[in-house]
């Protein structure tokens, strides 16, 4: 069961099975595997046996679309009508969300089959899913380790088949790195390429929705359908959305590829270092020119992003107060009590820290100090890669400085867990696009190799990726989980 | 009292008038069952997102250039942090430190021949919070968040003003002046237009402002020029007393006629304003502004200048008559027909139908009697139909609804008799019942001619010309 | 930076976040280590720079004044914790 999304296309088209057929095996595989990986917060079953007879109908009336009737799992941030969206969280642990997220609709009209909704870290919070309320995720490759996050659930269950594909949403890194860690393909496009409106926000101007596939090619395939200018976001680009599958073939020959002298420094594992060298190699046969660039101010994007993602988080997670929907403490003596202890029940230690953390970086006092300076440091990161796409089409480097580590080895350590973010997070600061691809192992674990492109070139990302999957085969490894 | 002096500035929440939210298609409609108009965006649903109106923008616009007011053509908004369950976001979305509207001002006119130019700090745009309901359940609050999302533009003065009247007059003139601009309804009892009142004191010719109270909860003009005048008196008092004026908000209570401390809200807070994230900063072009400027209405002073020179109004009577936009709306309707009249029905409306209006508690637009009831009732004043004094019998008779001004004069018999054979018969048969009157003027008390006239008038059941009456008693009593 | 414990609870109350008391040491160390992380962000001069709030250049979009929403009251009000008559419901607030 390994199949990609393009394989499901193919053999829905040609009648080798029925969205029914293929769902059900999907199905059965979560049920097997599941309690051991703990992907999935929610299966739908049900509902995802109605979605495939109803495509099956669609695709028998000639109907269908690119995607009508291919299993998809998204991220348990995403609200789906009727179903429960639970953020990772117990304040949410209740929440059947009244209405669809615009992601979810275009899946729905596209004739996706929802298998579920997937395992996170609580409010997209974490880089290793141990901060969910529903349990760690097990790293389909070492059930020892952590599949990354806070997409968790959606990586490990594409590395694991128990999905073709998956939603992720990014806000530092939590599509990228547990692509990275769980060895599967995943790009976090331009902020403002992909609606918001109906994912859960976590830091509103950092978040950005993304697929998780098996392939590049998987992957043009899901974001065509995710990829839309939405009225309802504010924040939504009106910018043209290309063809992405019809832009796979276009080659990398004389593209030039800049490596971030400080993605090479201190910090990065020695064997990843390597790995990424020879995929680097591969990149040079197939013509790219490579080249080092800098981008000096990468050091201050942990700091500046940990500010500017909690301040927005502090204010975002305010709205869950027990009194419309959500947990509801027992008992209330009187408003305040209600307020602090169904939000101090609800919310995880992570989560409590973020929004402390934030609350404290915009009260009176403080502000200019930290919410105001790492703005202008916010500033500064975007310009430095602004002036690095003067030079280069793409930039390269490793997506994470280490492998995917043991569940509970970070879980003491808020900040040794936040320095795994450095390579991804600048690029959240910068609004830029970016994805991870699998590109060896290190201790029987995947690898990633990230790469950056310029504002709204998602296409030359994908094409960039899949020219070096036509000659290598690290993506199409898989874990072997036992039966 | 006398050695102090109050120094007062306005908030102003004016609900502007759009059909839809600020940032949500839910209906803005009073009077809805709780939460009916509420939707998902107003609810603070997870990951719902703010989009803004356009017609919100405008309206803010436009306020902006009748106080003359510079207008950022780049304004944000910012979250205003804090907890209550009518505020279910957590924060209310608002502008901070980049305001659509900057500094403007205005001139009122507190007193007959009094003008005084007010300071308008800046005006902003934000969002309405709902409503908690305390009387509905025992043990619990109500919350109803059908008015949450409502947009508002927050006018702000500058402490400007110096005596409740001042504060009362500035009040009025941005309540005409948004009703003017059709930006907002203007109905304070369904809470459309809020005033809250900073109030200080300080005594005469120091500079520094004293410590200010904020007054709220205040629903009419009446209750404004009360709380402020009884909290300028309270802090006196409390100073005079040896005490100190703590900085607060303080509730105006209309049934005690007092203000009292807010306690549940006592504590500093602490805002944390930063830049919405789900909003961009909102630009407005030299266009916007040009088309929106030359879309404007006649404003108030326009009109009361145009009164003053085409109609040669009184600079007081032009006051009055625009300082409400439904007066001058009526004052207008009544001239289209009769501009000649003006003057007259200047008078009526001021005068008469003012009074009527007061002392039922009605608004103009209300009015039973319509503008062309009134214009036709002047008429038949000036063309002799009816005297001045049947006149108010008409007015009474149309306000009670016994129709139009010839309707009442028609089926009362009110018509004056100007037949000068009839008015001759009257005073013939008073001159015949009264020698001993006739004695006395003749031997020159001439103050007997006003009796004579009240008798005929009187037989004539006031109908008859008094002007004839008056000359043909003179003729032939001679 | 380091933070005292009376921070904690101040923040924490700001925050509305119940925070039991024998977790409060704790919060302090995670806290304060977190803010020594975020103050090297005072390690370069940015003064001069415009601050940036989001990433794109863009502006403002404006939506038409028009009602386009229905009444969901029920549908929205079944995930609710306590609603009675059409309201939500909270210990009654004083004021």
């Amino acid at each position: 069961m390994t199949r990609s999304v393009i394989e499901i296309c193919a053999g829905l088209a040609t009648g080798e099975f029925s969205s029914v057929e293929i769902t059900q095996d999907y199905l059965a595989r979560i049920a097997l595997h599941n309690p051991a990986l703990n992907c999935f917060i929610s299966v739908t079953g049900e509902l995802a046996l109605e979605q495939a007879r109803q495509a099956d109908a669609v695709r028998a009336a000639g109907n269908a679309g690119a995607l009508t009737g291919v299993p998809i799992a998204h991220k348990d941030l995403f609200c789906t009508d009727g179903v429960r969206t639970s953020c990772g969280s117990r304040i949410l642990d209740n929440f059947i969300a009244p209405y669809d997220a615009t992601v979810i609709e275009q899946f729905n009209q596209g004739g996706t089959v929802m298998l579920g909704k997937t395992n996170m870290d609580e409010f997209a919070m974490g880089s290793s899913n141990e901060n969910s309320y529903y349990g760690s995720v097990a790293n389909p490759w070492n059930l020892k380790h952590v599949p990354g996050g806070s997409s968790g659930g959606s990586a490990a269950a594409v590395a694991a088949g128990l999905a073709p594909a998956a939603t992720g949403t990014d806000t530092g890194g939590s599509i990228r790195q547990p692509a990275a860690f769980c060895g599967v393909t995943g790009i976090k496009p331009t902020y403002g390429r992909v609606s918001r409106y109906g994912m859960i926000a976590f830091a509103s101007s950092l978040d950005q929705g993304g697929p998780f596939a098996r392939s590049a090619e998987d992957c043009a395939l899901l974001l065509q359908t995710m990829a839309k200018f939405d009225p309802r976001d504010s924040t939504s680009s009106e910018q043209a959305v290309p063809d992405y599958s019809a832009g796979l073939g276009q080659g990398i020959e004389g593209l030039k590829i800049g490596l971030p002298k400080e993605y090479f420094a201190d910090g990065l594992d020695s064997r990843i270092a390597g790995v990424i060298e020879t995929a680097i190699d591969e990149l040079r046969k197939l013509g790219a020119e490579i080249k080092e660039i800098s981008l000096p101010n990468t050091g201050l994007s942990i700091p500046t992003y940990y500010v500017v993602a909690m301040a927005e988080c502090s204010s975002n997670l305010s709205r869950f107060d027990g009194v419309r929907f959500g947990h509801r403490c027992e008992k209330p003596v009187d408003l305040e009590d209600l307020y602090k202890r169904s939000r101090g029940e609800g919310f995880g230690a992570e989560v409590k820290r973020r929004i402390l953390i934030g609350t404290y970086a915009l009260s009176a006092g403080y502000y200019d100090a930290y919410y105001l300076k790492a703005q202008q440091l916010r500033r500064m990161i975007k310009d430095d890669f602004q002036s690095a796409f003067d030079s280069v089409d793409l930039i390269l480097g490793p997506t994470t400085p280490e492998v995917a580590f043991e569940i509970g080895a970070k879980t003491d350590d808020p900040v040794s867990m936040y320095l795994q973010d450095i390579y991804t997070i600048s690029l959240n600061l910068a609004g830029l696009p970016g994805m991870s691809l699998p590109v060896g192992f290190v201790d029987g674990l995947p690898v990633g190799m990230q790469l950056i492109g310029n504002y709204f070139d998602e296409a030359g990302l994908l094409a960039a990726a899949h020219s070096y999957q036509q000659v290598s085969d690290w993506h199409l490894q898989t874990p072997g989980l036992t039966s | 009292m006398s050695d102090w002096e109050s120094v007062i500035g306005l908030e102003i929440h004016a609900q502007l008038a759009t059909v839809s939210k600020i940032f949500s298609g839910a209906s803005t409609a009073f009077g809805a069952d709780p939460n009916t108009q509420a939707c998902a965006v107003d609810l603070g649903m997870p990951g719902v997102l703010p989009v803004l109106n356009r017609e919100a923008v405008s309206m803010a616009i436009r306020f902006g250039v009748a106080i003359d007011a510079q207008i950022d053509r780049h304004s944000v908004f910012a979250r205003k942090n804090y907890f209550y369950p009518d505020l279910p976001k957590g924060y209310q979305i608002s502008q901070f430190e980049l305001p659509i509207v900057g500094k403007g001002h205005i001139s009122v006119s507190p007193g007959e021949g009094e003008h005084k130019e007010i300071g308008i700090t800046r005006a902003h745009l934000e969002e309405d919070a709902g409503k908690s309901i305390h009387d509905q359940f025992p043990e619990q609050s109500g919350i109803d968040l059908n008015r949450a999302g409502t947009p508002l533009l927050e006018i702000v003065s500058e402490p400007d003003m110096r005596s409740a009247k001042e504060a009362v007059a500035y009040a009025r003139k941005i309540h005409s002046l948004v009703r003017y601009l059709e930006i907002c309804d203007g109905n304070m009892q369904e809470g459309s237009f809020r005033c809250d009142a900073n109030v200080s004191v300080r005594r005469k010719g120091e500079q520094e402002l004293g410590t200010r109270a904020e007054l709220k909860n205040i629903n009419s003009f009446r209750f404004l020029e009360r709380a402020i005048n009884f909290e300028i008196e309270r802090q006196v008092d409390l100073i005079e007393d040896g005490g100190r004026v703590v900085q607060e908000t303080r509730l105006y209570d209309a049934e005690r006629d007092e203000t009292r401390s807010m306690r549940s809200k006592e504590e500093a807070n602490d805002y944390r304003y930063f830049p919405d994230p789900d909003l961009l900063p909102v630009t407005v072009s030299d266009e916007d502004i040009a088309q929106i400027r030359a879309g404007l209405p006649e404003l108030p002073e326009q009109k009361k200048q145009r009164y003053i020179d085409e109609l040669k109004l009184s600079d007081y009577n032009a006051e009055l008559l625009t300082g409400n936009r439904d007066t001058a709306l009526f004052f207008e309707a009544t001239l289209a027909e009769s501009p000649e009249l003006s003057a007259q029905l200047v008078n009526w409306i001021l005068g008469d139908l003012a009074g009527a209006l007061n002392k039922a508690g009605l608004e103009i637009s209300d009015s039973p009697i319509k503008p062309a009831m009134l214009t036709q009732l002047v008429a038949r004043i000036a063309d002799n139909t009816i005297s001045g004094k049947i006149a108010k019998e008409v007015f009474d008779a149309m306000w009670q609804g016994e129709g139009s001004a010839d309707d009442v004069i028609e089926a009362r018999g009110l018509k004056q008799i100007t037949d000068s054979g009839a008015i001759e018969t009257l005073i013939d048969e008073v001159i015949a019942a009264n020698p001993e009157q006739v004695e006395q003027f003749r031997a020159g008390k001439e103050k007997v001619l006003g009796f004579f006239v009240g008798q005929v008038m009187k037989q004539s059941q006031g109908k008859a010309n008094p002007g004839q009456v008056n000359a043909i008693l003179r003729d032939k009593l001679k | 930076m380091t933070l005292k414990s009376e921070d904690i609870r101040n923040i924490a109350h700001l925050a509305r976040l119940h925070i039991d008391e024998d977790a409060i040491d704790d919060y302090v160390d995670d806290l304060s280590n977190i803010l020594s992380l975020v103050d090297q962000m005072n390690q370069i001069d940015s003064s001069s720079v415009a601050p940036l709030s989001n990433p794109l250049d863009a502006t403002q979009r404006l939506r038409a004044d028009e009602v386009t929403e229905t009444n969901q009251r029920d549908k929205f009000q079944q995930i609710a914790p306590d609603v009675a008559d059409g309201f939500y419901r909270v210990p009654k607030v004083i004021e």
